[in-house]
């Protein structure tokens, strides 16, 4: 099993945030072609590559672009998702430290196809020192006229600005990411209004995730043909991946789309650490699936659904070692999305907090069966019932881990002591 | 014309416009959703997802008072499985609501009971309710805020953010610590809070209320007081609505009657106070314009607005009339000039008045208010108060006979009761000044370019050849766009403006019943037909008390007399906001 | 005890600053995270008088200014240390021993999560997932992320913190 390094190809190089070092491999080449299409070209190139989205919908990324390019008006906006807020998530961290550039030319590309001339990059508070890399990379893409007005010659200006955030999950959500750059509590916003009609500051608006972008430059520079020569149908090209947990290897790889998880987990990353057994993995982040040591093998695509709910979601592997509970992990789960809940609406703002007192009972072994079936109930409601895709996928975990692991959930039912959340207890805060 | 959409709700075909919600369009074809973050008068927020419907090839429920209709759509809004959602979704409020039902100032009018009857919750609670634990803030004489009732619908944030302006109100934290107080922990009496009483007016359930002074009026009678009320403008068209009548519904003299019944001696028209005001301050413009003071002169009866000017404004102070309020020129005409006619001891004269109002409660305990040698009023009720005040003694209201208020001051004119309305004083200041200036007789009385729901409406008046530009304000939102327009230069010749810090006026005041404005258009047409059509006396200056007080006590307007009982002076509050 | 948490007051001198960056934005309702940002630099906490100070300046509510502060994980209207340890709370360093090094941390600075300590150095309090999951359990001290902690190494890193602090 080895890596395939397309958007970590500068991995190892020094210096990327500079716009020559950049340029020498061959950086630039695809906005270069793209200042020489059309708008509607640059989406059908797109469209052939096959190219979807790496936030974790994986929606098509060509469709995006073009509902922002059928929208009326003068200005328009591409931003690029940098709130990297999934926990066990840093791939967007690595791309943006190693190879910077490809985001700012994906970004200007995306800008040519819409017909945008500004771009802005929603970059998390926790990443302080990603902000002085990217604003070097701006500020050296600028000096060569690849950002800016009348790039290379073509009549196309393109610039680029960071807005940070200030630390909140919710601000991956689209709308409220738009809603924070305003200068506003990021709360989602009701749809419709669809962003790519009325986005940030009320104009049409494309919002994509640093990969997404970054694939635009490579895709651009080398053909929708070579692109297709990538990964999966339906899932092309390679995918970042987060591995972290309990795992020998962990860190951010880049493979082809359609890699297996078992042989990722056990062949690439070295297997559990410590000699320990598997207990569980969650695809996806804490919004993800979490699924048991029989449900892992399976190939990581976009479409593709194991048994048990694993998904590729935004590549992140979180491997969970046997000295651990997975009711314990359920519960920090929940603690994270009830203190992240932005408090808009009454399922996600009450009802992750019940969740999360409710699977703290049963951690605690005084949890009733009643108790588990209004976990349930609560779930499928905040699932269906949210304001916002934070909500929705909050339920996730907790669905999928009674699901997967019926008997540990049982077991804590019958009363039994379970040593790890007796241990772990002391890690629960109850009014974080 | 938009053009039409034809849907299908629970299997009826409802044809509706285009870009109308699911909530409307099923409302149109008498299929109700419930709700309880919207609000009629506000932008859709969608929070509480009460209202989440079905449509048919969508995984999500959708909230029906947001979602827009589509052609072809097929919405169902009462399957068991949604009825199973909502009730899911009260529990979650419950399970962070006090259920404080009993002792509660909203039971029965409260929006959360409403909904948990419709979804028929009455059985065992499914979550222990966790309290936010913070205490309840009685600083505030207006308001009540009990943060542990509060259920983050953001109806009062944007009642105070958003229409007033004031901007007192936050939303604080995120997740389940969320929620609305006044910034930094500070109590409300410390913010700059005006009282307007318009988030109370939009709170669904017992977060924010009207602080409660009924227990003072018991005590007063039962310590053998004297008990007086003036009754304000408005009460007459919005005490019967608080007690279940129509919207509109003027009673006037059945209200006279239940007050007699609840113990009060004396009963007074704030009509009467109002023409009082309009002699006082419509002099008093006159004689600004003569002399060259300081113009426009700003009105000073609503005391929302005083404070807000006082708060934000302060530089603008000198255009603020010096006259009281009708109110506080009421308060001491009582303890002065009636208790000497009728050789009563003041002290021993609790005087109350009941109001649309719930800065009325602040403005009466300014400590400057006590010009007649005591406090000129006592204790200021909101009609909610003594809607309840009535219910608690067992008065059937709609059957009462009636009963004429107290002399000396009788029936006030018109041109007082339309101060209930916005653009009433205004329109009441120009009947009197228009003769007074002119000495000849107005003949149309209306003057309708003041009237109206304009947020900001100006016109100039034909003072027999000399033109006078006059504008009238309501909402202190508008308010704030008048006075940032103004200290930038705008208005600079006007003469005479009108402000109310309540949308609609008065008539749409915090102390009312629970506004919508469909409700405030409704009690503002019956209004303005007691002006037109019931009330014998149209001009303040004709109304027979204020020709008997001029001449039996104060003289003249802006007499020495005058001027100490029935003016006032204002403070800056601008060290309220910080730095 | 609310009120005491934000009795605190900022330097005249600091206001002063605090101004200044504000008044760049008069209206700038979507340069609020900037100001903010920049006035962090000069102190890590927006009091009353500060945010009075970006009302004023910017023209907008305070309200708006303290509502948007206490949305935000990484702002805080409360009083805050010089150093702000921010600890890793998400799974992927709860499953590597967080607990005990959360644990080390603040039994060496004797408080709370949450607290600071009584010289108004140190605040410790938990972050959710910092982007460091291949170097958990992990921490940030202000700007600067430490991963791969052992309680020994937390005690250490705290320990280095306190002696550059006295220089």
């Amino acid at each position: 099993m080895k890596e395939n390094l397309v958007l970590l190809r500068n991995r190892d190089k020094q210096n990327m945030s500079d716009a020559a070092e950049y340029i020498a491999t061959g950086g630039y080449k695809g906005l270069a072609r793209a200042l020489e299409m059309s708008g509607w070209d640059i989406i059908q190139e797109l469209k052939a590559a096959g190219l979807r989205g790496r936030g974790g919908a994986g929606f098509p990324s060509w469709l995006k672009l073009k509902f922002a390019y059928d929208a009326v008006g003068d200005t328009k906006y591409i931003v690029c998702n940098a709130d990297e807020g999934e926990p066990g998530t840093n791939k967007d961290r690595v791309l943006m430290l190693s190879d910077p550039h490809s985001l700012l030319e994906g970004m200007a590309i995306a800008g040519r196809a819409i017909g945008a001339n500004r771009g802005y990059i929603y970059l998390r508070a926790e990443y302080p020192y990603v902000l002085p890399v990217l604003k070097q990379a701006i500020d050296s893409a600028k000096k060569h006229n690849w950002l800016g007005d009348d790039i290379q010659g073509s009549g196309f200006s393109f610039d680029i600005s960071i807005r940070l955030g200030a630390g909140a999950y919710v601000c991956g959500e689209e709308t409220a990411l738009f809603e924070s750059i305003e200068g506003r509590r990021g709360e989602p916003r009701l749809r419709p209004p669809y962003p790519a009609n009325q986005g940030l500051f009320g104009k049409p608006t494309c919002l994509n995730n640093v990969e997404t972008l970054a694939n635009m430059s490579h895709i651009l520079r080398e053909g929708a043909e070579w692109y297709n020569t990538l990964g999966v149908e339906g899932s092309r090209g390679t995918k970042l991946f987060t591995v972290s947990g309990n795992v020998n290897n962990r860190g951010v790889y880049e493979f082809d789309m359609g890699i297996n998880l078992k042989e990722l987990i056990y062949d690439f990353c070295g297997g559990i650490s410590d000699g320990h057994k598997l207990l569980a993995v969650q695809t996806g982040g804490a919004s993800g699936a979490i699924i048991n040591p029989d449900q892992i093998d399976f190939n990581l695509d976009i479409d593709h659904a194991a048994p048990g709910g694993g998904r590729l979601g935004c590549g992140t592997i979180f491997v969970v070692d046997d000295t651990n509970c997975v009711l314990d992990i359920v519960r920090n789960n929940m603690a994270f999305f009830c203190s992240e809940s932005c408090g808009k609406c009454v399922p996600c703002r009450e009802g992750t907090r019940r969740i999360f007192l409710l699977i703290d009972k049963i951690c605690s072994g005084k949890g009733t069966v009643r108790d588990l079936k209004n976990i349930v109930d609560l779930a499928n409601t905040i699932k269906i019932a949210a304001f916002c895709g934070l909500g929705h996928s909050s339920a996730v975990p907790v669905l999928s881990a009674i699901e997967n692991f019926p008997d540990e959930f049982n077991s804590h039912l019958d009363g039994d002591y379970c040593a790890c959340c007796a241990r772990l207890e002391r890690s629960v805060i109850l009014d974080a | 014309m938009p053009e039409n959409v034809t849907l299908t709700i629970n299997g009826q075909t409802v044809t509706v416009p285009a870009g109308t919600t699911i909530l409307k369009a099923a409302e149109s074809v008498n299929i109700h959703i419930p709700t309880l973050c919207n609000h009629p008068d506000q932008a859709v927020k969608a929070n509480c997802r009460m209202c989440v419907v079905e449509i048919e090839g969508q995984r999500l429920l959708q909230s029906a008072c947001s979602f827009p209709v589509a052609e072809g759509m097929v919405v169902r809004t009462n399957t068991p499985h949604l009825i199973h959602i909502r009730r899911n979704i009260l529990d979650l409020i419950y399970s962070h609501h006090p259920l404080e039902c009993l002792t509660c100032q909203r039971n029965g009018s409260c929006e959360l009971q409403n909904v948990a009857a419709e979804l028929n919750m009455g059985r065992d609670l499914e979550y222990a309710v966790e309290s936010r634990n913070m205490p309840k803030d009685t600083s505030s004489p207006s308001i009540v805020r009990d943060p542990n009732k509060c259920i983050v619908c953001c109806r009062c944030v944007t009642a105070c953010n958003d229409v007033q302006r004031v901007r007192a109100l936050a939303k604080e934290n995120r997740g389940y610590k969320t929620v609305v107080v006044p910034p930094y922990g500070k109590k409300l009496a410390d913010t700059v809070c005006v009282n307007c009483g318009q988030c109370v007016q939009a709170c669904p359930v017992g977060a924010l209320t009207i602080h409660d002074d009924t227990s003072r009026i018991y005590e007063a009678y039962d310590s053998g007081k004297i008990l007086a009320i003036q009754v304000a403008p408005s009460v007459r068209t919005t005490i019967a609505e608080a007690l279940g009548e129509d919207v509109g519904t003027v009673s006037t003299f059945r209200l006279v009657t239940a007050l007699k019944q609840l113990g009060f001696h004396y009963v007074f028209d704030s009509d009467f106070s109002a023409d009082l005001t309009i002699m006082e301050e419509g002099s008093e413009l006159l004689h600004r314009i003569k002399t060259g003071g300081v113009l426009p002169m700003f009105t000073s009866c609503c005391p929302a607005w005083v404070k807000f000017c006082e708060t934000f404004y302060p530089k603008e102070l000198p255009h603020l009339s010096s006259a009281k309020s009708p109110q506080q020129m009421f308060g001491p005409v009582i303890k002065t000039y009636f208790a000497e006619k009728n050789g009563i001891d003041p002290a021993n004269i609790f005087s109350v008045s009941v109001m649309p109002c719930t800065a009325k409660k602040f403005e009466c305990q300014r400590p400057e208010f006590n010009s007649s040698g005591y406090r000129d009023v006592d204790c200021s009720i909101t009609v909610q108060e003594l809607g309840r005040m009535i219910r608690a003694a067992g008065i059937d209201f709609a059957s009462l006979p009636e009963t004429p208020f107290d002399n000396p001051f009788g029936l006030g004119s018109g041109a007082g009761e339309i101060f209930a309305a916005t653009g009433g004083v205004m329109e009441a200041a120009l009947r009197t000044v228009y003769e007074v200036y002119t000495g000849k007789t107005l003949e149309a009385l209306e003057f309708h370019s003041v009237r109206g729901l304009d947020g900001i409406k100006e016109a100039v008046i034909d003072l027999d050849g000399t033109e006078v530009k006059v504008a009238v304000v309501h909402s202190l939102g508008k308010t704030r766009e008048f006075m940032d327009r103004f200290q930038a230069g705008e208005f600079r010749d006007y003469a005479f403006v009108e402000f109310m810090a309540c949308p609609g006026g008065c008539i749409g005041g915090g102390g009312n019943p629970i506004r919508t404005w469909d409700k405030v258009k409704t009690r503002t047409e019956s209004v303005y037909k007691q002006d037109s059509e019931q009330l014998p006396v149209r001009k303040s200056h004709e109304q027979e008390g204020i020709k008997l007080i001029y001449k039996e006590y104060l003289g003249e307007p802006l007499s020495e007399r005058s001027e100490h009982l029935l003016h006032t002076s204002y403070i800056s509050r601008a060290d309220i906001i910080r730095s | 005890m609310k009120e005491e948490a934000y009795s605190y007051t900022t330097p005249a001198s600091i206001l002063v600053q605090v101004a200044e960056i504000a008044s760049r934005y008069k209206g700038r309702n979507d340069k609020l995270m900037d100001v903010i940002v920049q006035v962090n630099k000069l102190v890590p906490d927006i009091s009353e008088e500060v945010s009075a100070v970006i009302s004023r300046e910017m023209d907008i509510g305070q309200t708006t200014v303290y509502s948007f502060v206490t949305f935000y994980e990484r702002l805080s209207v409360k009083k805050k240390g010089k150093y702000i340890v921010r600890m890793c709370s998400n799974a992927p360093c709860h499953v590597r021993g967080a607990v005990e090094v959360r644990e080390a941390i603040l039994d060496q600075l004797g408080i709370q999560l949450g607290e600071t300590t009584e010289d108004g150095r140190f605040t410790v309090e938990l972050s959710p997932c910092m982007g460091v999951c291949d170097q958990s359990p992990a921490v940030m001290i202000n700007d600067k992320v430490y991963g791969d902690l052992t309680p020994d190494s937390a005690r250490a890193l705290i320990k280095r913190y306190i002696r550059e602090d006295m220089q």
